[in-house]
C-alpha cells in the first residue's frame, strides 16, 4: 500500500437487479434488517449530510454524501464520533459501486484514509463482512443470516 | 444454486495451495499492494505470482482497484465469511431462531 494510506476493499456478488440493490442500500426499512437495526439519516443528495443511527437513537458515525449516482455509485465522507481514538483521525472515504457481472451484481465497498495504520479503517473493515453476508442473503433468499451484531 | 456451488468450488480450489494462502496472508498484513510489492521477498517468479493472483481474483478472494497506472490488490474476506455462514452460522442461528419463535408465540397469544 502507498505510504500514508489505509484502505480495504470488499467485493460480493448478489443475484439481484441494480435497482433492488440500490434500494437496499438507501432505504431505512430495508437497511435495518441486514445492518443490525442501523439506519442512515440522510436525504441522499450529493452535498447533503448523513448520520448512522442505532435503534436507541445514538449516532456513531456521520459525514457528507460526496457523490450519489443511482443505481451505480455513491461516495461518502465518513467520520466516527463516539470512540475518541477513532474520532480524532477525521474523515475517511467510502466508495460503494454496483456493476452488472455475469448475471449478478458486483457490489464493491472501498474504505480509505490518508493515514498509515488507521484505527477507523480497521474498525469499519471488521463490520462489513457480516453486513454484506446479511444483505446478500436478504436479497437472494428473503431472510438474513445474522440478527445480532455479536456472533 | 448451481452457480453458488461452482463459486464455492473456486474458493476451495484457490485456497488449496500454500503459495496462494501465503499471498492472501501478505495482502491481509498489508492491503493494497501492487504486483511488484507483493513479489518482494518471495521465492516465486513474478509470472507465478501473477498467475496465482488471477486464480485468487477469479475466486473473489482478491479484489483489485486501479489507481492511475497501478493495480492494487486486496484480500477479500467475503467468500470465506460465506463459507463460515454456510456451515458454522447455522449453529449460532438456532438459538436466535428459537427466541424469535418464542416471541412470536407469546406475542401471538397476547393479541389473541
Amino acid at each position: 500500500m502507498a505510504e500514508g494510506k489505509s484502505s480495504f476493499v470488499y467485493v460480493t456478488y448478489i443475484r439481484t437487479t441494480p435497482e433492488a440493490l440500490w434500494e437496499a442500500l438507501t432505504t431505512s426499512d430495508f437497511m435495518r434488517k441486514y445492518w443490525f437495526g442501523v439506519t442512515f439519516d440522510t436525504d441522499w443528495k450529493a452535498g447533503g449530510a448523513w448520520k448512522m443511527v442505532y435503534p436507541d437513537g445514538s449516532v456513531t458515525d456521520s459525514g457528507e454524501v460526496l457523490a450519489f449516482d443511482p443505481p451505480r455509485r455513491m461516495v461518502l465522507k465518513w467520520k466516527h464520533e463516539n470512540r475518541p481514538e477513532l474520532a480524532c483521525e477525521g474523515y475517511a472515504l467510502c466508495t460503494i459501486e454496483i456493476e452488472p457481472h455475469d448475471g449478478a451484481m458486483k457490489l464493491t465497498i472501498c474504505h480509505e484514509m490518508e493515514r498509515t495504520g488507521s484505527k477507523l479503517i480497521e474498525a469499519v473493515s471488521g463490520g462489513w463482512p457480516r453486513i454484506l453476508a446479511n444483505l446478500k442473503s436478504l436479497l437472494e433468499t428473503g431472510d438474513v443470516l445474522w440478527r445480532t451484531k455479536a456472533g | 444454486m448451481v452457480a453458488y456451488y461452482l463459486a464455492m468450488d473456486d474458493v476451495f480450489r484457490a485456497l488449496a495451495d500454500a503459495s496462494r494462502r501465503q499471498l492472501l496472508d501478505r495482502l491481509f498484513a498489508e492491503p493494497g499492494q501492487t504486483l511488484g510489492a507483493l513479489c518482494q521477498g518471495l521465492e516465486m517468479s513474478r509470472q507465478a505470482v501473477s498467475k496465482h493472483l488471477a486464480i485468487l481474483e477469479e475466486a473473489n478472494l482478491v479484489a483489485t482497484l486501479k489507481r492511475g497506472r497501478e493495480k492494487l490488490h486486496y484480500m477479500n474476506p467475503v467468500p470465506i465469511h460465506e463459507i463460515a455462514d454456510r456451515w458454522i452460522g447455522k449453529y449460532q442461528r438456532a438459538p436466535l431462531d428459537a427466541l424469535a419463535e418464542l416471541k412470536r408465540t407469546l406475542e401471538g397469544e397476547d393479541h389473541g
